[in-house]
């Protein structure tokens, strides 16, 4: 089968290809590149006035299964990354059992076989992420994992860490670290400072994530070890990666859709859909995270999509959940509020969401060229549209942008030739 | 006579005009204490329940008498006996209430912001007793009210809160009216009980207290939490008495009409030596005697919205 992808404006930094072209692809692949391809018996798409990109790759998901189906499962998260533009999802070990040994990577390999994209199990570094016992990280790369994390947790022994670390190191592996100090962390629920002082909300500062990544920046630089820092979210958080990276270490840091868009002012009114962990930081966080995001210092944008429950969410905001179910407002959020604000370009989204985290994950990023696998997300900026969470394909309909106007929409997924997202009549249909 | 408003959760979006106007009130109610009947049907046939999900006594026997002084059905649910304990969530026990037919919900939470999830779930009125350390509006006004009784206004007067400002929903309610009515706000504690950027409601921050007591008008003492020395917010309770305890030697540089308040239960001996408590100067058992005037109050501008200037004799 056939299908030729007519007048799309393709942008690709990975293969410095930007322009209309007409892309044919045959099978699984992008069989040619042109500025005019003419083909007769094939399916045309025609993208005229949208954005074709390589498929978007979320590095930081929670798809919940095996354990708590009852927030997600690997198919309603395939489900709403394809309608979120995401073609590949590397998905976090906090599940129960949790990924810390082969036999449960497998387990959501063959779900995700029957998923609508591509699923990169992470590993956890220690058993049951407790931080406790390293996990068996040998038979863990065995089983094809190429990132350890214990995200929701962090790893509190710095012994262990060091460990992890240099144990992880012979075996190619990158630790992707939940920094926060749970002492410092306490049983707090929103930012430190003004915020929390009149809400009388339990503060957590943002010390308990920088000191925690001051101590693996020093780890790594010891061990040798690749590391990657998750949901950054402080400005001294950024500038101690920044002045590591100076000297030479090997480490990376990714930052959310919401820590880059929301503060802690967003709390008032205790909305549990504002609770997340790490917490929305204050404006001075958020004006640093954006200034590294356009001076290049922030690798990678991930969603921690973090679905829950209703009643997870329901009450109180000290008791609720935290986590923000991010797939499907993602690319769209970047869009409205931080390209249109000319903070970013499409080629610099390309590298935060496809090329960095292919190299961090160990993936081959070939991105839009003949012989690639056609794995595309086509977005059209003019498109407007209301973030409604019941229109969710994933379960998580917990969001703090409920009712936001956005301008700019995914339109189209498309995974090794196949379209496993249409919403270019706004039909917004997943296709098996 | 109303308020503007279905719920009373706080006093940070409440303006100065409405909170004379409540403390107005609260002055006609407390004038029904004198009287040899105590009791005005002014709410006769309103339903007021009182749900409190946290141990209180002195509140919630306030809100208990305030209610029947103006002789309105009240019910009282503490956590211990309500279906609470048995995982009923808060939303399904007030919705429970309020087909009951409820019209003034008074609650009281450990957890900051349950009265204004409350608020915005039920169509019964909502009046805040206390959730968490965000607010407790009607401490703040009956404190507001007994300052204004003794010292005839609140305006540029110097008024210091000591103690556990971090938690406490007393202060923030406190410097919230105080603040708006135009008096000087000062706070001071140990640092580890000061929370951040507390500056920026409006009030000076001071970690010595003599320094702190210079000048003032009013000293308001917080009751000091023991657990919070447990947890290592300070080393001890002797060191606490001595550097944030108010004793007479303290007092005895001051003005005598510097006046002494605590909202209750106090540890004697340690935030506040017996002798102040007992003192002259102290007006700990007026501010018992007005917090049941203002809490009629507002329970009759909340519960009262749809009365029509009817008068309290």
């Amino acid at each position: 089968m056939k299908t030729l992808i007519k007048n799309a404006l393709v942008i690709d930094p990975i293969n410095q290809l930007e322009g209309k072209y007409d892309l044919l692809i045959e099978d699984s692949k992008i069989r040619k590149i042109k500025r005019e391809i003419r083909e007769n018996n094939c399916e045309v798409i025609d993208l005229k006035e949208t954005i074709l990109l390589p498929g978007l790759i979320d590095m930081h998901t929670h798809l919940r299964e095996p354990g708590f189906e009852e927030k997600e499962t690997i198919k309603t998260g395939c489900e709403a990354a394809a309608a979120g533009g995401f073609t590949t999802i590397a998905c976090m070990a906090n599940t129960d059992p949790v990924a810390d040994n082969p036999a449960t990577i497998e387990y959501i390999k063959a779900k995700a076989e029957a998923g609508v994209v591509k699923v990169i199990p992470v590993g956890s570094i220690t058993k049951d992420c407790q931080g406790e016992r390293l996990a068996e990280i040998g038979f863990l790369a065995r089983s094809g994992v190429t990132a350890l994390s214990d995200d929701g947790n962090p790893v509190m022994n710095s012994e262990i860490m060091r460990r992890a670390m240099e144990y992880a190191v012979s075996f190619g592996l990158t630790i992707i670290d939940h920094c926060e100090d749970l002492n410092l962390a306490g049983d707090g629920v929103m930012n430190e400072g003004y915020y929390s002082t009149i809400l009388g909300l339990k503060p957590v500062p943002a010390v308990a994530e920088e000191v925690m990544i001051a101590r693996d920046i020093l780890l790594a630089e010891l061990t040798g070890a690749r590391l990657h820092i998750a949901h950054l979210s402080t400005a001294r958080g950024l500038e101690l990666v920044a002045r590591a990276r100076e000297k030479g270490l090997k480490i990376t840091a990714e930052v959310t859709p919401h820590h880059l868009i929301l503060t802690d002012e967003a709390v008032k009114g205790y909305n549990p859909d504002t609770k997340v962990n790490p917490p929305l930081r204050s404006q001075e966080d958020v004006d640093k995270l954006k200034q590294g995001l356009k001076e290049g210092l922030i690798d990678v944008i991930a969603t921690d999509h973090a679905p829950h429950t209703f009643e997870d969410k329901l009450g109180e905001y000290d008791y609720a959940a935290s986590g923000i179910s991010g797939l499907e407002t993602a690319v769209a959020l970047i869009h409205d509020r931080l390209i249109r604000q000319g903070l970013i370009g499409w080629r610099d989204l390309v590298k935060l969401m496809v090329a960095n985290p292919a190299r961090i994950l160990g993936l081959d990023a070939e991105g839009i060229k003949e012989g690639a696998r056609a794995d595309l997300t086509c977005f059209d900026p003019a498109r407007e549209w209301e973030v409604e969470p019941a229109a969710f394909k994933s379960k998580g309909k917990n969001t703090p942008f409920v009712g936001w106007k956005l301008r700019g929409k995914v339109i189209l997924t498309m995974v090794e030739g196949k379209i496993v997202y249409d919403d270019r009549g706004g039909q917004s249909e997943i296709i098996y | 006579m109303s308020l503007k408003r279905k719920d009373f959760l706080g006093l940070y979006n409440v303006e100065a005009d409405e909170i004379y106007e409540i403390l107005e009130t609260a002055k006609a109610m407390k004038e029904i204490f004198t009287r040899s009947v105590k009791k005005v049907p002014t709410l006769r046939g309103k339903t007021i329940v009182n749900l409190f999900f946290e141990p209180s006594t002195r509140t919630k026997s306030s809100f208990d008498l305030a209610a029947k002084r103006l002789s309105a059905d009240v019910m009282s649910i503490s956590k211990s006996t309500s279906s609470v304990a048995k995982g009923e969530t808060l939303l399904d026990t007030a919705r429970t209430l309020e087909v009951m037919g409820a019209d003034v919900v008074v609650i009281r939470h450990s957890a900051a912001g349950a009265a204004e999830f409350l608020a915005r779930k039920i169509k019964a009125s909502v009046l805040n007793a206390g959730d968490g350390a965000h607010a407790h509006p009607t401490q703040a006004l009956l404190d507001m009210y007994t300052i204004k009784e003794k010292l005839g206004k609140i305006q540029g007067l110097k008024v210091l809160i000591v103690g556990d400002i971090a938690h406490s929903r007393v202060a923030r309610s406190n410097i919230w009216g105080l603040t708006k009515l135009g008096a000087e706000v000062r706070v001071t504690g140990p640092a580890t009980l000061i929370p951040k950027e507390i500056s920026k409601m409006g009030v000076k921050v001071f970690t010595d207290l003599d320094k702190a007591l210079v000048g003032v008008d009013v000293v308001n003492i917080l009751r000091i939490q023991l657990e919070r020395q447990a947890k290592g917010l300070f080393p001890s309770i002797r060191e606490y008495r001595q550097f944030y305890g108010i004793n007479d030697e303290r007092l005895s540089g001051l003005s005598k009409d510097v006046l002494i308040m605590h909202p209750g239960p106090m540890n004697r001996g340690i935030e506040i030596e017996s002798s102040v408590a007992d003192g002259d100067q102290s007006v700990i058992t007026e501010q018992v005697t007005n917090g049941v005037a203002i809490r009629m109050a507002l329970l009759y501008l909340l519960a009262g919205r749809d009365l029509k200037d009817e008068d309290l004799n």
